[in-house]
């Protein structure tokens, strides 16, 4: 087996390689000999930590992420403190300086940047050091037991944060920065003078605008002074250089890999020149920029990884990032085109005094930008409204207020994250808290949700706090983990987002499950629970009576058509059309309650009675007993129609709700949607069906109907918004019809009315139907054809997929009496 | 030696699909089919909250329990990180198309737990 094996040698141990191999283990484990090359003494550990080292927050036995041990365990051959600086493409291997050699097939070069040292008289000198490995911070640790004054040239984000560092350990620190505010590629002018004001105020000293000439020595050869031009001099018993990173290419180079701004890769990762050979992180070039934030590596790694593997699916096709700098008690954040210019909009918020600064840069109808400093707690909201590119004209108004302003957000859980207690609960399904999620990923350097899922469970139920985790993720992993990618896919089983995936079912006119695995490179056999039962919604709703329906990819309750409970009982509401019923319906319920020992009777909240604690095996005779149709209580489907009883009994009633309501009912009934519908109807403006938190709702004045949409009284309560005044009972068909169908094209399975209407935006919704009157009923007319026929699956077993044999137990033959012979076969159950 | 029960064809059992095998004492037994036509056993109750895991969705090797989607490996009844916990699995073995079970593994393994409860409350005290 081994002597088969091919062969990998990394150069570099950094955090982008060796979370390459980690990816590469995960999924093909036996496929390479590995080795790998560090040049730095030191097992892979957390770069990004090394400020919070150095400011004493942390120690390095903390940052460790991959120990010794992790290396043996997976085989690896490691060779510590050795710098290769050779690569022969022609008998593919590699050199170390010290002749240590490695042959591959195939190599990844993750060989990082080294920082920028100015090149000026003295910059050689005893004292005079980078900001970049272990042995830096080490250095700068040491100084501050001994010396006084520290120079830091560069105000960037790692300037700062040695900076801020060094002075914490007692030295005296002036920064010295070239251009006229700090961190001018993270902020404007405004907000880094609060920042500079700021780190004034805790002691550190600056010299904006200030070039540096020289160093001087002392006469040990250890630097004593800094001279500016001018020939001013300050002292300077240390000098660390971060004015910028470059990436390593030197080995590459030598190789004759072609180089611009770092190696240059495609997206697959593999170097342009030499297909064998891949090159991942800050080294690496990928379409004209070199990232220096460990999301994006951690993207490339996942590709690269999927690669050499050979499976040949995904590409990397770039990140966007954000800013967070790690100096405790500052809060400053960044993404996008926050400098704006000809072309964009700005919306400012500046009150210097308090120190909250806040620009939000707009172009074309969509956020491209922001620059957040002192209030920092919408930035992953503006993070995420940026990389979504949503129109943000129907709340532009409310957009510096933060999404709080909006009123109700739904479940998603933004703005929330920062203001929780330790001890609150985040994941209410599988009971975790705030608390354990941040230690997670504090202790584990967890980066992605999908390994907060992994490792905490938080989101990996129901999904409704995904928001809220993702939150955390980005406030407690800081700025440098925060750069997510842009789309996000639906499971991990691909890296497909359910847009693309609705897309292509469009675009190609898929209509099967296997099909979509096919076409879209699903990377596990048959998916999982969590994308089987979305695809197979994307593939119904997309090609109604051409896809094929999947039973084994629909949840129990919409396989066995009933709710299953906690003890594996399932519940039956009949359909009450309008929540109205009769003495004949409520006799056959009364009986077959009876009958079948149902131990609950209870009315639900939209008027329907649910019949709990029905044994599977009794499911298809309860419905035939009850005569009903399906009240689809179980499905992402029309749920109820919630009506007062209007015109027709109530004194104050203008219009006949209870009668629209029953239209509505039948008209859409069988209706799959993305997540569970409910409509509500009133008959007068004091609303008694409490239409105001529907999907739906319709509500009776004097002159017709006010039709409100997008509400929710679910887990968090969102106030529907108004859409349009109708004159007649037949218009609120089409247009609740039209509307249903749109959301049924558009929205993300588990996306409810209130989250889909937020991500398109109101105006697209009211563009489409109230405003192209041909669209409107074009997609009045795509429902009802998609409906027609649609089996009721009480009453049509066939026609609707049912699987009777699930409702009965196998049992097998009695225990044989001491013979051997053959066991009869038991009775097949109804198909 | 295993007493080898037949107790269904493996057509009876839906592709990616489970079928339930009833015993006179104790939970049921959920039988699935893989994709590739292999069959499994295990006792039809989640090591979480005793959901029944006959009634989840098969992918791959795994079930997701309905109940609260922990996903249970199908050949080992281990439950998948972060979860933990085991379910006990029962001895499979197909010939001819046919499913059958240890009879002795049907009439031993598991029959002592308790059901599972919801519902109105029974118990005279309350």
């Amino acid at each position: 087996m081994s002597t088969t094996r091919m062969k990998l040698v990394m150069v570099g141990n950094g955090m982008a390689g060796v979370r390459t191999i980690e990816e590469l283990l995960k999924i093909a484990p036996d496929l390479y000999d590995i080795t790998v090359f560090g040049a730095e003494p030191h097992p892979n550990y957390n770069r990004i930590l090394l400020s919070p080292v150095l400011a004493g927050e942390q120690t390095l036995d903390e940052i460790i992420l991959n120990p010794l041990s992790w290396y043996d365990e997976h085989g690896i051959r490691l060779h510590l403190g050795k710098t290769v600086t050779e690569i022969d493409r022609v008998r593919r291997q590699v050199v170390a300086a010290d002749g240590t050699t490695a042959a591959y097939d195939r190599l990844l070069i993750a060989t990082g940047s080294n920082p920028f040292i100015l090149p000026i008289p003295g910059k050689d000198l005893a004292g005079v050091i980078g900001y970049r490995d272990i042995t830096d911070t080490q250095t700068m640790i040491d100084a501050a037991t001994r010396y006084q004054h520290a120079v830091v040239i560069g105000g960037g984000l790692l300037g700062l944060e040695a900076a801020n560092g060094l002075m914490r350990r007692g030295m005296q620190v002036t920064v010295v920065h070239l251009n006229d505010w700090l961190m001018e590629r993270q902020l404007d002018d405004q907000a880094g003078a609060l920042l500079r004001q700021s780190l004034q105020d805790r002691g550190l000293r600056f010299r904006m605008g200030a070039q540096t000439e020289a160093l001087i020595g002392d006469a040990d050869g250890r630097v004593m002074a800094v001279r500016f031009r001018g020939g001013e001099e300050i002292p300077a018993d240390l000098v660390v250089m971060a004015a910028g990173i470059r990436p390593n290419t030197a080995l590459a180079e030598r190789a004759g890999l072609h180089c611009h701004r770092g190696v240059v890769v495609t997206d697959t990762l593999q170097t342009v020149t030499d297909p064998r050979i891949y090159a991942v992180g800050e080294c690496a070039a990928h379409r004209g920029i070199a990232y220096g934030l460990v999301a994006p590596l951690f993207e490339q790694g996942k590709v690269c990884a999927n690669h050499l593997a050979q499976f040949g699916i995904g590409r990397y096709l770039g990140s966007q990032t954000s800013t967070k700098l790690k100096v405790t008690g500052i809060d400053l954040f960044s993404a996008g085109d926050f400098m704006g210019g000809p072309g964009t909009e700005e919306i400012v918020m500046s009150d210097p005094f308090a120190g909250v600064y806040k620009k939000l840069v707009i172009k074309e109808d969509r956020l491209v930008g922001a620059c957040l400093y002192g209030d920092t707690v919408d930035g992953s909201w503006y993070f995420k409204l940026l990389r979504e590119g949503r129109r943000i004209a129907d709340i532009r108004d409310k957009l510096m207020f933060g999404e709080s302003s909006l009123g109700d957000v739904g479940h998603e859980g933004h703005h929330k994250a920062a203001a929780m207690a330790d001890s609150d609960e985040v994941c209410g399904c599988n009971g975790v808290t705030k608390g354990a999620v941040c230690k997670a990923i504090k202790e584990k350097g967890l980066f992605t949700l999908e390994e907060v899922r992994k490792h905490t469970k938080a989101s990996a139920s129901c999904g409704s706090c995904t928001g809220l985790v993702e939150q955390l993720l980005m406030f407690t992993a800081g700025g440098d983990y925060s750069a997510t990618p842009k789309k996000k896919a639906i499971c991990g089983c691909t890296e497909h987002s359910h847009q693309e995936v609705r897309d292509a079912i469009v675009d190609h006119h898929l209509v099967s499950m296997a099909d979509l695995f096919r076409h879209l490179d699903w990377k596990t056999p048959n998916g999982c629970a969590t994308c089987r039962p979305a695809l197979n919604y994307y593939l119904i709703s997309t090609w109604p009576k051409e896809a094929v329906d999947d039973p084994q990819s629909r949840l129990i309750n919409e396989r066995s058509h009933a709710n299953i409970q906690k003890d594996g009982t399932y519940s039956v509401i009949p359909r009450m059309w309008g929540g109205e019923t009769s003495a004949d319906e409520l006799r056959r319920i009364a009986d077959a309650v009876d009958k079948y020992r149902i131990p609950t009777v209870k009315v639900t909240g939209g008027q329907r009675i649910d019949l709990l604690g029905v044994k599977k095996e009794d499911l298809v005779s309860v419905w035939k007993d009850i005569g009903m149709p399906s009240g689809h209580a179980y499905a992402k489907a029309l749920r109820t129609v919630k009506t007062c009883v209007g015109s027709e009994w109530c004194r104050m009633g203008t219009q006949d709700s209870t009668q629209m309501g029953k239209d509505l009912e039948r008209a859409m009934w069988r209706m799959y949607a993305p997540h569970k519908v409910k409509f509500a109807v009133s008959g007068c403006p004091r609303n008694c069906a409490e239409a105001g938190i529907k999907d739906v709702g319709i509500i009776g004045v004097d002159s017709g109907w006010e039709m409100v949409i997008a509400g929710n009284g679910g887990i968090k309560t969102e106030v529907a918004q108004f859409f349009t005044k109708l004159k007649t009972a037949d218009e609120v068909l089409e247009y609740t019809g039209a509307f249903m169908q749109l959301y049924r094209k558009e929205g993300w399975y588990l996306e409810r009315t209130v989250h889909y209407v937020a991500r398109v935006g109101l105006d697209h919704v009211k563009r489409r139907i109230l405003e192209d009157h041909e669209g409107r009923k074009a997609l009045w007319a795509e429902l009802q054809f998609a409906l027609d026929g649609e089996p009721d699956p009480w009453f049509e077993f066939s026609k609707a997929q049912v699987d009777l044999r699930q409702f009965e137990a196998l049992s097998p033959p009695a225990p044989a009496a001491g013979a051997q012979t053959a066991p009869s076969l038991p009775v097949r159950v109804n198909v | 030696m295993p007493n080898w029960i037949a107790v269904c064809m493996l057509s009876d059992i839906p592709v990616l699909g489970s079928r339930r095998v009833a015993r006179d004492r104790g939970p049921q037994v959920a039988l699935f089919r893989t994709a590739d036509d292999r069959v499994h056993a295990l006792l039809d109750r989640c090591p979480h909250k005793a959901g029944p895991l006959s009634q989840g969705i098969v992918f791959g090797d795994a079930v997701a329990c309905p109940l609260h989607n922990w996903t249970i490996a199908l050949d080992t009844g281990c439950a998948r990180e972060p979860d933990d916990g085991r379910t006990p699995v029962f001895q499979v073995k197909l010939e001819e198309g046919q499913v059958m079970l240890d009879r002795d593994e049907l009439d031993t393994v598991g029959i002592d737990l308790p059901p599972v409860a919801a519902g109105p409350c029974t118990r005279a005290t309350c």
